[in-house]
């Protein structure tokens, strides 16, 4: 059986570890080549470490181990002449681009009057301006490859208010504006646009988010906002990507400008 | 469970199979391993202007769904009568032993101005479209509550769920209905691992829209405007420029609901509509 995505050609942003590396590892699976980016840098204003340098070669490794070939390179979303470093070198060797997935980002938690001016301009950095990064510098290859399918991974905070996440909420919705304007702008180029949102995946990110149980102590009224309506507390990668997987193949091929929830039914509560 | 067969072993059931949409549901899901109830009215309702399905219609369904492999009961069921809806999911389950997909797609459209709209032309509609798929909702999931395994329902609404037209009042807002029935669905059968969701098509490829009196509402200029006629309006209603998109694309969308790879998925409303909505 050939595989779902066989021959063509993935970029994926934050592909270190987490989500990014399982959709790496996925596509490849089902038969794609792999262009891998991540900053393995720490943030001074985030709790929590990023990756590290052996996390993007262990990606590598895995998607080599998967018979399929793979370019990866330090990039920072924040950078587009890094990115498109990268990704040209990647279309050069593997042919063509097929497939984008802008997952990359980072996320705090703090009430609204503890968000530093820092806090808010690296999360806005990074994960609103570094999905329009990787986009406008991928979408070129897409339109010269005839078409495409860019997914961007956004959250249920990009559809609903959480507390505590401002920033990051910010940045999330913003992200569903770039995919409706772009779903428009890019369709006569027969590339399609669409989101993601899970709910909470069991990543470093949310390992990293350990403020939020104090925060919610202290305001009991707003857990409930975080509460899925189906029986479980977290998705796990494996979700994610059967999402992303979907709207990156063919069988999704007229699905497009679609915000994609992963939520165990957290936004419609 | 295999890659290629995500369905293996469950049941789906699926109203309005005769043809269409309905028909290209129950071979792919039958592809992906399941068990096919296929229900149709398989008979014309006096307001909608243009043949419904027919008994020859339902039982090619019937044929194709056998040439995959899988088991299939047809039965010709209204989604409007309660009782033959009870009956036909209560006979498929003493077949088949279990229930775990739902698919409620029977559906019809009417044209005129709300103002103008006989009663019972309203009334057909609503009949149908809603108050069908509440009869399908209660005709299967007690059973599929008391049997335990959880499932999956996808509910067909449209991309006439989220936005109006003229002259077409009654499917609008049956549409859009099925959009809020699918959340509150969603939300009473999460504790029971039910997902719902609905699948909002733009125009399919089908009857409901291939027929001489739609055909004429794209083209009032053409005396008996054919397909080829009405290409290119329908290819500036989407950004991807293409004028309709074929039943297997929507099967697609609902394969990836019904399937384990949506299992936290939920309340979801997926369009198939070459980004109409994005517009
Ligand atoms: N974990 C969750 O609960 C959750 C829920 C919803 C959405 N998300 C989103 O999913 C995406 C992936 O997150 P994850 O859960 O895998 O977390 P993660 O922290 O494990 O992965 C994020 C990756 O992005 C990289 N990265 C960070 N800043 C970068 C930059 N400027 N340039 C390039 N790479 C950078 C990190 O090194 C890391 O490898 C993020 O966009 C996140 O906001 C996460
Ligand atoms: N064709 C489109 O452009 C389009 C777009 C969006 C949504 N839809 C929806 O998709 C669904 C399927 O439509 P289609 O495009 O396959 O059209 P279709 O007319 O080919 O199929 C509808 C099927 O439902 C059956 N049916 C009608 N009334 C019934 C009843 N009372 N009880 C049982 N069965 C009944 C018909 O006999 C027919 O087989 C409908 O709900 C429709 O509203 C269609």
């Amino acid at each position: 059986m050939t595989g779902r995505v066989e021959g063509k050609v993935a970029f994926i942003t934050g592909a270190a570890r987490g989500q990014g590396r399982s959709h790496a590892l996925r596509l490849a699976e089902e038969g794609a080549d792999i262009i891998a980016v991540d900053a393995v840098t720490d943030y001074a204003s985030v709790p929590y470490s990023m990756a590290r340098p052996a996390d993007l070669d262990e990606t590598c490794a895995l998607v080599r181990a998967r018979n399929r070939r793979i370019v990866a390179g330090k990039a920072d979303v924040r950078d587009q002449e890094q990115l498109r470093a990268v990704l040209d070198t990647g279309v050069a060797e593997l042919g063509h681009l097929d497939i984008v997935v802008a997952n990359a980002g980072i996320c705090t938690a703090q009430a609204w009057d503890d968000v530093s001016t820092e806090v808010w301009s690296d999360t806005i950095d990074t994960n609103l301006t570094g999905v329009w990064n990787t986009i406008v510098v991928a979408a070129p290859h897409l339109i010269a490859n005839g078409g495409g399918s860019v997914i961007a991974t956004s959250s249920v905070a990009g559809i609903k208010g959480l507390p505590f996440f401002a920033p990051y909420v910010a940045a999330k919705h913003g992200i569903v504006g770039i995919a409706r304007s772009l779903a428009n702008e890019l369709a006569s180029h027969h590339i399609r646009v669409n989101t993601v949102h899970p709910a909470g995946v069991d990543t470093a990110m949310s390992a990293g988010l350990g403020a939020l149980g104090d925060l919610i102590a202290c305001e009991p009224n707003l857990g409930p906002i975080f509460i899925n309506t189906y029986p479980v507390e977290m998705v796990d990668l494996l979700d994610v990507i059967n999402a992303v997987m979907f709207l990156a193949c063919d069988e999704s091929r007229y699905v497009t400008g679609l915000e994609l929830t992963i939520d165990g039914g957290n936004t419609i509560r | 469970m295999s890659a290629d067969q995500p369905l293996e072993g469950r049941v789906a059931l699926i109203t309005g199979a005769a043809r269409g949409q309905g028909r290209a549901h129950a071979v792919r899901l039958a592809e992906a391993g399941a068990d096919i109830v296929a229900i149709d009215i398989a008979a014309p309702v006096e307001s909608v202007p243009y043949d419904l399905a027919s008994t020859d219609d339902l039982a090619e369904t019937e044929k194709l769904v056998a040439a995959v492999g899988r088991r299939v009961h047809a039965v010709r069921a209204d989604v409007r009568d309660q009782d033959a809806l009870d009956a036909a999911v209560t006979a498929a389950i003493a077949e088949f032993g279990r229930l775990d997909v739902v698919v409620a797609n029977a559906g019809v459209i009417s044209y005129g101005y709300t103002w103008e709209l006989p009663e019972q032309q309203w009334q057909d509609v609503i009949d149908i479209n809603l108050t069908g798929i509440f009869h399908t909702v209660k005709a299967t999931v007690p059973a599929m509550i008391a049997a335990g395994n959880g499932g999956a329902i996808v509910l067909t609404s449209s991309v006439l769920g989220f936005r109006g037209t003229t002259g077409a009042s009654s499917y609008v807002a049956t549409k859009h209905g099925v959009v809020g029935l699918t959340k509150s669905l969603a939300n009473e059968l999460g504790p029971h691992r039910i997902r719902v969701n609905s699948v909002n098509p733009s125009n399919v490829a089908t009857e409901m829209v291939l027929n001489p009196t739609t055909l004429g509402l794209f083209r009032p200029d053409l005396e008996a405007p054919t397909p080829d006629d009405v290409k290119e309006t329908m290819s500036a209603m989407h950004p991807m420029q293409i004028p309709w998109v074929e039943p297997v694309d929507v099967s697609n969308a609902i394969l990836f609901l019904t399937s384990d790879d949506a299992r936290y998925i939920t309340g979801v409303s997926l369009p198939v509509d070459a980004g109409l909505l994005a517009r």
